[in-house]
């Protein structure tokens, strides 16, 4: 077999080499009742043609987004993704070395997440960023613990307007260690309600957590968030969308503690959810208790400016039972996809990237709203991502728009019963005019 | 040998750009005026500013600077180094399969759904397992998923008081901190004289706190538990459950199931076993496997099929919740589906039988140069110690590691377990070819005979790598994480 | 390896320099020995209180935390500062500038609990000879 180099001259040799008889002989001391004694069930072996038409028959079935036109947001966004992300991704030194813990022969490793980290440290205006963690919910997840760990309070208040997945994600993570988690209401026009949320901050809570944008696609107000956070001794964590920062304030401008997200947007593909990169940075007086890899820079003994894992004591392979975190691996390649992209768009390219976002969105929502009963359903500034109060079930919209060849819009009702008939649409930098003018055509038709 | 490069940051000039966006086609508004009482960048973020070119020459010579498995040999023990095959990228990058959104709908992901639903089920046969979650993304994150599924199940159950966990004194780190993270205290039980858990310190802890015991096995030390079958019914008959730790998983496909060994909840790491990349450190995929009682504590969504359609099943209460904000890292997934699909079940039987093969002829070898502390068979990795070279000349495994790289080979695993001084855990994996095995040795014995006749030469390695020894200390002492504009 | 006379001893290395009803605590040369490179202590705040035998810091090296155990009960009067920018001094001078707390005693007695230098010389010695986990 391919992957399996010796052949059955090598293993007699080998087994000479050993002094013993049969391969069996290896595995004596299998207790007899915990012995598989049969084979396998599973599909014969196929070979690499057959691989090739089995799978890519069942990726044929899937809806993609070269074929559809995506308005679907939610978390999960259809940027364009440079041709050259891809490449570098595909350098075997790159996806086939483990993790750099020789620095010796990983400074391609060690350099690139010292990139990467600079460059969401910028993004966020935050002090110092992590190597990463799997996803968006779960880095905020890991903000809380952090939080908790530094002031050892257990209360959370959390705005509505975070993603429902992110939420559950921070339920589950904390769920064995007596967390308790209040939800901060947010107004008519979409934005969380500060004054509400002043009220459920007590000297108890650990962290107030909001998205921005937040789930609706409205921009928070996070200065007065961070001064009610900041007043009862909590922790300010900002789950923040990495393309809108190349437009809107930093995070770090507003009083967050901890800047931490969905880094999918920079240069990842969709994937059906995965994998995808959790993006994670706060203040330097935290950094000691930061969950997740870090890469800093030190001398060799050569005299050379070289990089090395750092900090490596807070890590659970070191700080075991006391770590603050379990997390071991990180998203090393979805990182570098994220740091060869926010190269490859630049100072300029982020900006340009994001503000191309914000026109098509507003442009899409201006000529929506024009279509009778579709109405929008907040009033809030928005980024690139709105809701609208629709004529036709959101349910039967996607269908039918499905038969044009447009996926979307995202039915609010799933995430949040209260809003059940509310349609929410993302628009990215890929969207054509051509294909908005296509959208708003078929919702007019579908609509009637 | 390739030359360092500098930061990226380094390179920029004001006004180069790498990117290539259309004009904007729809009519332009002031952004201010789209965003009324919201606040915008007044400050560009500190990103490059350099030429496409820039960027790619960067990254290659970046590459160039890393030792990689498509190079050579990469022995480091329970990380299962095997070669990435190649097909397995291609299919993960089909559009069908990476430029699909996760909220496509159910009509609109019948493929992907399939897939998913049908590792499941390989994964079940291969576990010995009832059922199977794809969407921890890592193994670290398995372990928590797993051990919050004991821990809703004891609750529901009413023996929710339940709050020890028990732990082998050779486990990797992610286990305590694992139980920990649940709200567990541990209890740390010895290792005996053959390697296994010591049964007589386990059956000192066992008590009606007892709420599960995480194991590996093979265990860190290579070497296959005699008595799994035992302390299984021990800790179910004191009440608890038992947790697999499916990062050694390469010793046992087609032997062993952790499932009939009596495992209650298991990780697979699919990016040990199954042949996915490591990528420079993730992503990685962790799998949770459970039996029926715990199947109503999955995370959600599940993957299903009623007789016609596959579907998403969210309607389960007491799911311990979701530990992702979808579906899992489903893109590995691809790649070990794929490759269960190209091995079949005898191939994977090889592939344990090949790794186990190339381990203990590797250990034959070089336990007359190094210090073997269990000298028994072993599975698919083996510890060797560095006393010998130590008591020689004061040469320790981090030296003789050091002077590995310079051969060209990566290390094996260092310091751990940390039962064993001096520790080298070695895996070769069963893609490794009888002839690097034997230079392998080469290198090794080499190393040896270096370190009786000029112990400096190797306590000064590396020489021929990019850079030599880094001062951790300061690094630690002084951190310096990110590059900062002057 | 020298330990000074006149300070008293536990086990898990920590040292205490008793001063009348105060004592100067913080690891012995063997401890820093074990650890390599002291990169970052965690100090407790002034004020708290300390049980003897229970953790009230923790020492990161490169590669190793520990928990440094009180050899005492009391209340922290003082933490040495230096160590946030200097941890190294704990390598230099364990016994003398490295101290890590000023503690006060609540009860001489304990003080019976410790070993003195002969006792704590052997105890570091035979734990050498055996070699770490």
């Amino acid at each position: 077999m391919r992957y399996l180099p010796n052949t059955d001259r090598d293993r007699k040799a080998m087994l000479e080499a050993i002094g013993a008889k049969s391969v069996a002989e290896l595995f004596a001391d299998i207790p007899e009742q915990t012995r598989l004694k049969r084979e396998l069930d599973l599909p014969a072996p196929m070979a690499e043609q057959q691989l090739r038409a089995y799978v890519g028959g069942l990726a044929a079935q899937n809806w993609n987004v070269n074929d559809y036109t995506c308005f679907l947001g939610a978390g999960a966004y259809d940027h364009y993704i440079p041709a050259a992300v891809s490449q570098i991704m595909s350098r075997n030194e790159f996806y086939t070395a483990y993790t750099p813990y020789q620095p010796e022969v990983s400074q391609g490793t060690l350099q690139s997440i010292y990139e990467y980290q600079t460059m969401i440290a910028e993004l966020t205006g935050m002090d110092v960023a992590n190597a990463s963690m799997y996803d968006g919910a779960s880095a905020t997840a890991e903000a809380i613990l952090l939080a908790m760990a530094t002031n050892r309070r257990h209360h959370v208040v959390i705005s509505h307007g975070v993603q429902p997945n992110v939420l559950n994600v921070c339920k589950t993570y904390t769920g064995g260690q007596g967390v308790t988690f209040s939800e901060a209401p947010i107004k008519a026009c979409g934005t969380t309600d500060v004054a509400k949320t002043a009220e459920l901050i007590t000297n108890e809570t650990a962290c107030v957590i909001v998205q921005y944008p937040n789930f609706f696609g409205v921009v928070e107000p996070l200065d007065e968030l961070a001064a009610a956070a900041h007043s009862k001794g909590a922790l300010f964590v900002v789950n923040a969308n990495p393309i809108a920062l190349g437009l809107l304030k930093a995070p770090g401008q507003c009083g967050a503690d901890v800047v931490c997200g969905e880094g999918q947007p920079l240069g990842l593909p969709l994937s059906f959810g995965g994998p995808y990169l959790g993006y994670f940075a706060c203040l330097e007086k935290f950094q000691r208790r930061m969950a997740g890899r870090l890469s800093g820079v030190t001398v060799d003994n050569r005299g050379q400016r070289a990089f090395v894992l750092t900090l490596q004591t807070r890590e659970q392979h070191i700080r075991r039972e006391k770590a603050t975190s379990n997390i071991c691996s990180n998203q090393a390649l979805c990182a570098l996809a994220a740091g060869a992209y926010m190269a490859l768009m630049g100072k300029q390219g982020i900006r340009e990237v994001a503000n191309q976002c914000l026109q098509k969105a507003h442009y899409a929502q201006q000529q929506i709203a024009k279509l009778p009963g579709f109405e929008p359903a907040f009033g809030g500034a928005f980024f690139n991502e709105f809701v609208f109060k629709t004529p036709v079930e959101p349910a039967k919209l996607q269908a039918e728009l499905a038969k044009h060849k447009i996926l979307g819009p995202i039915d609010l009702g799933r995430f949040y019963p209260e809003f059940s008939g509310l349609a929410m649409f993302a628009v990215t930098e890929k969207r054509t005019k051509a294909e908005i003018d296509s959208l708003v055509a078929a919702l007019e038709v579908v609509s009637k | 040998m390739n030359k360092l490069e500098p930061l990226i940051f380094e390179l920029s000039s004001p006004g180069r750009t790498a990117f290539s966006l259309p004009a904007l086609d729809v009519p332009a508004q002031d952004p201010a005026s789209l965003l009324p009482g919201a606040e915008l960048r007044a400050v560009a973020p500190e990103l490059p500013e350099v030429s496409e070119v820039d960027v790619v020459r960067h990254y290659v010579r970046l590459s160039r600077l890393n030792h990689g498995l498509d190079i050579d040999f990469y022995p480091l023990g329970s990380c299962t180094m095997k070669y990435n095959p190649k097909i397995n990228e291609e299919i993960a990058a089909l559009p069908g399969l990476a430029h699909v959104h996760p909220y496509v709908g159910q009509a609109g992901a019948q493929g992907w759904l399939r897939l998913l639903y049908e590792m499941q089920g390989f994964l079940c046969e291969i576990g010995g397992m009832d059922k199977f979650t794809l969407e921890p993304a890592a193994g670290a994150h398995g372990e928590f998923t797993g051990m919050a599924i004991i821990r809703a199940y004891l609750k529901s159950i009413g023996q929710g008081h339940r709050n020890k966990v028990i732990i082998p004194d050779s486990a990797h780190g992610t286990n305590p901190a694992t139980a920990v993270m649940n709200g567990y205290t541990t209890v740390e039980v010895k290792s005996d004289a053959r390697g296994g858990v010591d049964l007589e310190a386990l059956k000192a802890e066992l008590d009606d706190t007892v709420a599960a015991i995480m194991l590996t096995n093979p265990n860190t030390l290579g070497l296959a538990d005699e008595n799994v079958h035992v302390i299984a019914k021990m800790i179910h008959e004191a009440g608890g459950l038992l947790y697999y730790d499916g990062a050694n998983a390469n010793g046992t496909l087609g032997w062993m199931r952790p499932g009939d060994m009596g495992f209650d909840v298991m990780h697979f790491n699919l990016h040990k076993t199954f042949s996915t990349p490591h990528g420079g450190g993730g992503p990685g995929s962790g799998p949770v496997g459970v039996k029926k009682r715990l199947i109503p504590f999955l995370p959600v969504p599940t993957v299903e099929f009623d007789g016609d359609k596959y579907y998403l099943d969210y309607d389960r209460p007491e799911s311990i919740g979701k530990v992702l904000s979808f579906f899992g890292n489903v893109g590995v997934a691809a790649k070990a589906y794929t490759y269960i699909l190209e091995m079949g079940a005898a191939g994977l039987k090889q592939v344990t039988e090949d790794a186990v093969l190339n381990a203990n002829y590797l250990m034959a070898e070089l336990k007359k140069y190094y210090l073997l502390p269990y000298d028994r068979y072993c599975k698919h990795e083996f510890v060797l110690s560095g006393n010998w070279q130590k008591q020689r000349s004061g040469v320790r495994t981090l030296d003789i590691s050091k002077r590995t790289l310079d051969f060209g080979m990566h290390p094996p695993t260092n310091y751990f377990p940390l039962i064993v001084d001096e520790a080298m855990m070695i895996e070769p994996t069963e893609t490794e070819s009888r002839e690097t095995l034997d230079r392998y040795i080469e290198v090794l014995k080499e190393i040896d005979r270096e370190a009786t006749e000029n112990p400096d030469k190797v306590k000064g390695a590396p020489y021929d790598t990019p850079v030599g020894r880094l001062d951790e200390t300061i690094a630690n002492r002084k951190p310096n994480l990110r590059w900062t504009k002057e | 390896m020298a330990f000074p006379a006149g300070y008293k001893y536990t086990k898990s290395h920590e040292y205490i320099k008793v001063e009348g009803n105060t004592g100067y605590v913080g690891l012995t040369a063997y401890a820093q020995d074990q650890l390599g490179d002291i990169v970052f202590v965690e100090l407790p705040e002034v004020g708290q209180e300390v049980t003897q035998g229970e953790p009230f810091g923790v020492v990161e090296s490169v590669k190793a935390v520990s928990d440094c155990y009180s050899p005492v009960s009391g209340k922290v009067l003082a933490v040495n500062d230096k160590l946030n920018d200097e941890p190294g001094t704990i390598n230099t001078d364990p016994h003398g500038e490295g101290w890590i707390v000023k503690v006060e005693l609540a009860d001489a007695a304990e003080l019976a609990n410790l070993m003195d230098v002969a006792a704590y010389e052997k105890h570091a010695e035979e734990e050498a000879k055996a070699g770490h986990h």
